[in-house]
């Protein structure tokens, strides 16, 4: 089982190796480069930028100056920003994100599986109604627009919450909600799903035949079994809020990383870029590792072999 | 024992004939009666992707600069002459723009699952049926694709070859097919798999290979239809994320490059309007919803129909 | 005090006489009764005109139409038929484990030691389940929860029906373990099924079925997805465990070896209804429905000449919707005559005590002797 745990982290690291290969030859491969500003900057003044920070070098000697760099824990100068390190720029904005992207997690899991038991366990009556209802609308509305929804009618109208920022508790809500919606939605579908499954098996019969009471046959056979396949799509879960999280920071005016996603990209700065998609890329595969591993703890049968 | 003198009836029970397990699967479908919903959404989505923009009462770039102006150079509400949904801050006829984004979402939902299975189902069937090394080699590539941050690397893609002529091609949509696409077929590709691996156990395929039948054909001609339909569940099921996608990237700037109207585009240019004009956002959005909650109900029909095992829901 | 292998000397009675195995029977009976056992009734079960059908989307199927027999104190009854002739429905009407929806216990009445188990209220019924009926289902892999461990499966009866303490009940689980032949049962407590064999995890579930000592126990083809190697150990299992704590037991089976070997009397069923019933010995030497003969005809015999298909009874049971007031077996029957078509026969008393079949033709005054 250690031997197992281990394996899957270590395989990240060839993984994350990959992904920053390519993403590096990609991004030189896109056309222009750091220096597009608004104003032509002189080819002199270029040239003398390009051999300051090594981007005449080939492009390989780059990628293993960056990947020396890297492993050392150094992500390079902002090529936009260049009175600071890329290491500065997310050290600012990192927490916040993370911050954000585990409330969202656990109002999804609070939310999304109790929702589900209940839909299931009122099947076909109420409950199934309402959670379905909530599960609808949470596959239907973009999280961009359950933003724009959420401030317009709680904070321009109701005036409830503040409509960006991060500078509070109060200035927490919205956002959270808005980027818990559709996990809350999918857990919600998909624990139903597996309950339902699990009150069709016979060892639910064999429960009910020793005559213990309802609730204990509910609490410990069915969602007991039913939340384990449930664990496996927090892996993508983890991964939708780590990549969709940015969406909603730039709604909010959110400061956390996630501005640096799109803006990195469009402003051709590379450390940053880099940083931004190894920081993705691990968070994740390491959520996905984890997601996996508990999996692999809670059912019994995979935890023994 | 005395010998009866008169036989009485048939012997045999005639059993009721037993239908393909297409039709079964499609009788089980058309009872479920989300999945009707999800099917007429579905249609009639694929009607107004398709015919809309024949159908639209204005070319959806045209501006409508009079009537803004007589309307105190507000958008038009809906219901208003010649514009039944009303218009945006240039005249454009909001209808008309609806039904342009029907198209690209239409064309954004079946490129994308098209690209999704001509990479997805020849990886996974391909490391299924070799197994060992190569299965090894291929799932780490998915292993590598899936630990992509995808927005992330279709922002990229998308950014990286705007400019060019690959980007350029159907108004930027083709790009972002392409890269949502390439993102998304690791699913795919691991569930081919898992059915091949499954399937090639089966008796039948023994039988095939014990007659001698190519392996080709057995791929094609036994395992693939059998094993089909938790694919095309999927197949299905992708579709909303990838309008979803499509939608999401159009609303930072992505993709789609004006005047042409993808429904997230819609949506970002009616934020500004949203107090004073709701029904610049408020359609969109509820354009964007139907068409996700048609492709879910219709998956999710599809696979309760396609699998044998959650019959009898009660 | 009396048993069929037990050694009688002159000392322990005045005279030795004859036992028949009805008599074997009585006796059991009643020394079930001195035991202290409990005794409200005449019979542990009196089923009643039970009826038990399935709504479903394709008709009313009607699972079990009017069901009547007794089972009697520590007896072992067997109840005989091919699928879907309603013997397992029967069993989970007994028990009120009946899936509803699709399915309905429609009328009829069963009186467990006395009581109506179709009046009691859901709870009441629920604290009988467990404590004085037990379960052994047909299939003990999908039938055990597979993420809890058995010790803790066996436990759950006994700490909800016997009210002891966490040692007490504990032992009691080792103690039934080991009863049930689970070898170093100590050790094994904190497994889980999979952990099992297919034969232990069939004597997991007996133990579970007999974790309280119930008065009757359903046994619903416990050994059919098992090994040929293992039934007789378990059916042995069975029957010691059953005959030690004098416990009723309702054998469901398909399988007429497995019921000679261990039942005192047999229903046959066909179609959800009884079409016989008699002891063991009657059935197997003189039975008098055509279904019967089929069934024993069917079994292959040591004798037969190799080469030889084997026999059949030809034609497939009835469907359950809406079934005709008819004999149900007449469509497949070699003897049927008009009158099995026009209307179906009671069960009616034949020759031998207890013996009652369901059959124009082999009433007396029929058409066949």
């Amino acid at each position: 089982m250690i031997a197992y745990i281990g394996r899957r982290f270590l395989w990240i690291i060839p993984v994350l190796f990959t992904v920053s290969i390519i993403t590096f030859f990609l991004m030189h491969a896109v056309p222009g480069g750091p220096w597009d500003r608004d104003k032509r900057l002189p080819q002199a003044t270029q040239d003398r930028l390009n051999a300051k920070y090594g981007l005449d070098q080939p492009i390989y000697i780059q990628y293993l100056t960056w990947a020396g760099k890297f492993i050392q824990g150094d992500l390079g100068p902002s090529y936009r920003y260049t009175d600071r390190t890329v290491n500065e720029i997310v050290a600012d904005g990192f927490w916040t994100t993370v911050q954000l992207g585990i409330m969202a997690f656990i109002l999804s899991v609070l939310v999304g599986i109790p929702l589900g038991i209940f839909a299931a366990l009122g099947h076909n009556r109420g409950p199934d109604y309402v959670s379905t209802s909530v599960s609808i609308i949470g596959i239907a509305t973009p999280s961009f627009v359950l933003s724009i929804l959420l401030i317009v009618f709680f904070a321009v109208q109701l005036g409830w919450f503040p409509t960006g920022g991060w500078k509070g508790p109060q200035y927490w809500v919205l956002p959270t909600i808005a980027l818990a919606g559709f996990p809350i939605a999918v857990i919600a579908r998909y624990t139903r799903a597996s309950m339902l499954e699990v009150t069709r098996k016979d060892y639910i019969r064999t429960a009910h035949s020793k005559g213990i009471r309802d609730q204990a046959v509910v609490s410990r056979h069915m969602i007991r079994n039913a939340l384990i396949p449930v664990v496996t799509i927090l892996g993508p879960t983890l991964a939708f809020l780590v990549t969709g999280s940015f969406i909603i920071e730039r709604i909010f005016g959110i400061p956390g990383i996630g501005q640096f996603y799109i803006t990195s990209i469009s402003t051709r700065d590379y450390s940053l870029l880099m940083a931004m998609t190894m920081l993705y890329a691990f968070a994740v595969a390491f959520l996905n590792v984890v997601v996996d591993v508990l999996y692999a703890y809670i059912d019994p049968r995979i935890r023994y072999s | 024992m005395a010998t009866n003198t008169t036989v009485v009836g048939t012997r045999v029970a005639k059993p009721k004939t037993a239908a393909g397990p297409w039709r079964e699967a499609a009788g089980r479908l058309f009872k479920n009666k989300l999945a009707i919903v999800g099917l007429v959404i579905v249609i009639l989505f694929l009607f107004c992707g398709i015919f809309g923009p024949f159908l639209a009462p204005w070319p959806y770039q045209v501006q409508d600069l009079p009537a803004v102006f007589a309307n105190g150079n507000r958008p038009l509400p809906p219901l208003s002459p010649n514009h039944i949904l009303g218009t945006d801050q240039l005249g454009r006829d909001l209808l008309s723009r609806l039904l342009d984004g029907a198209r690209i979402s239409v064309t954004v939902a079946f490129v994308v699952q098209a690209v999704i299975i001509l990479i997805g189902v020849p990886v996974g069937a391909v490391a299924g049926w070799f197994g060992g090394r190569t299965d090894n080699a291929l799932m780490r590539l998915t292993d590598v694709i899936y630990a992509f941050p995808d927005l992330l690397f279709i922002i990229l893609l998308s950014v990286a070859f705007r400019e060019t002529a690959f980007g350029q091609a159907l108004d930027g949509l083709f790009l972002v097919f392409v890269a949502i696409g390439l993102v998304g077929w690791v699913t795919v590709a691991r569930l081919t798999r898992g059915q091949m691996l499954s399937l090639k156990e089966t008796e039948f395929v023994e039988a095939a290979k014990a007659i001698g039948v190519s392996d080709r054909k057995i791929v094609t001609r036994h395992m693939l239809p059998n094993g089909m339909g938790p694919i095309i569940v999927a197949v299905t099921l992708g579709i909303p994320v990838a309008i979803l996608a499509e939608a999401t990237l159009a609303f930072i700037g992505i993709g789609v490059q004006p005047p042409r109207a993808s429904w997230g585009s819609l949506i970002a240019e009616g934020q500004k309007f949203i107090r004073s004009e709701p029904h610049l956002v408020l359609f969109p959005a509820i354009f964007i919803a139907l068409a996700l909650i048609g492709f879910t109900f219709l998956g999710d029909g599809l696979r309760d129909a396609l699998d044998p095992k959650l019959k009898g829901k009660q | 005090m009396v048993s069929a292998d037990e050694d009688i000397s002159a000392a322990d009675a005045p005279t030795i006489v004859e036992l028949s195995a009805d008599d074997v029977l009585r006796a059991r009976t009643e020394a079930v009764a001195n035991a202290g056992l409990g005794r409200k009734a005449e019979h542990l079960l009196e089923v009643r005109d039970l009826s038990t059908h399935f709504f479903t989307p394709d008709g009313v199927v009607q699972a079990v139409d009017d069901v009547t027999f007794d089972l009697g104190y520590g007896e072992t009854l067997g109840l005989v038929g091919e699928s879907g002739c309603g013997k397992s429905v029967t069993a989970l009407s007994i028990a009120r484990l009946v899936p509803d929806p699709p399915g309905r216990i429609v009328s009829g009445s069963i009186l467990f030691d006395g009581i109506d188990v179709l009046k009691l209220s859901t709870d009441d019924m629920r604290k009988l389940r467990g404590k004085e009926i037990g379960f052994i289902f047909q299939d003990p892999l999908t039938s055990l929860n597979p993420t809890l461990t058995i010790g803790y499966q066996i436990g759950e009866a006994i700490k909800e029906h016997m009210g002891l303490s966490s040692k007490a009940a504990q032992e009691r689980i080792t103690e039934l373990l080991a009863k049930v032949g689970i070898p170093r049962p100590k050790d094994r407590l904190n497994d889980y099924p999979f952990q099992f064999s297919g034969g232990m995890r069939q004597r997991v579930m007996i133990a579970i079925a007999l974790s309280c000592d119930p008065k009757l126990l359903l046994a619903d083809e416990p050994t059919t997805a098992l090994d040929v190697t293992i039934q007789a150990q378990i059916l042995e299992l069975i029957q010691r465990l059953s005959s030690e704590f004098g416990t009723a037991v309702l054998m469901i089976t398909h399988d007429l070896g497995i019921a000679a070997g261990m039942c005192d009397r047999v229903n046959v069923m066909y179609a959800g209804r009884i079409v016989e019933t008699g002891t063991v010995d009657t059935l197997f030497e003189n039975p008098r429905m055509p279904y019967a003969w089929g069934l024993l005809d069917s079994l292959p015999r040591i004798d037969d000449v190799r080469g030889d298909r084997l026999r059949t009874i030809e034609g497939m049971p009835p469907l359950l919707i809406a079934p005709p007031k008819a004999c149900r077996f007449a469509p497949r029957c070699d003897y049927a005559r008009d009158v099995c078509v026009s209307s179906e026969p009671e069960l009616t008393q034949r020759e031998e005590p207890q013996h009652l079949a369901r059959c124009w033709a082999t009433e007396p005054g029929g058409w066949i002797g």
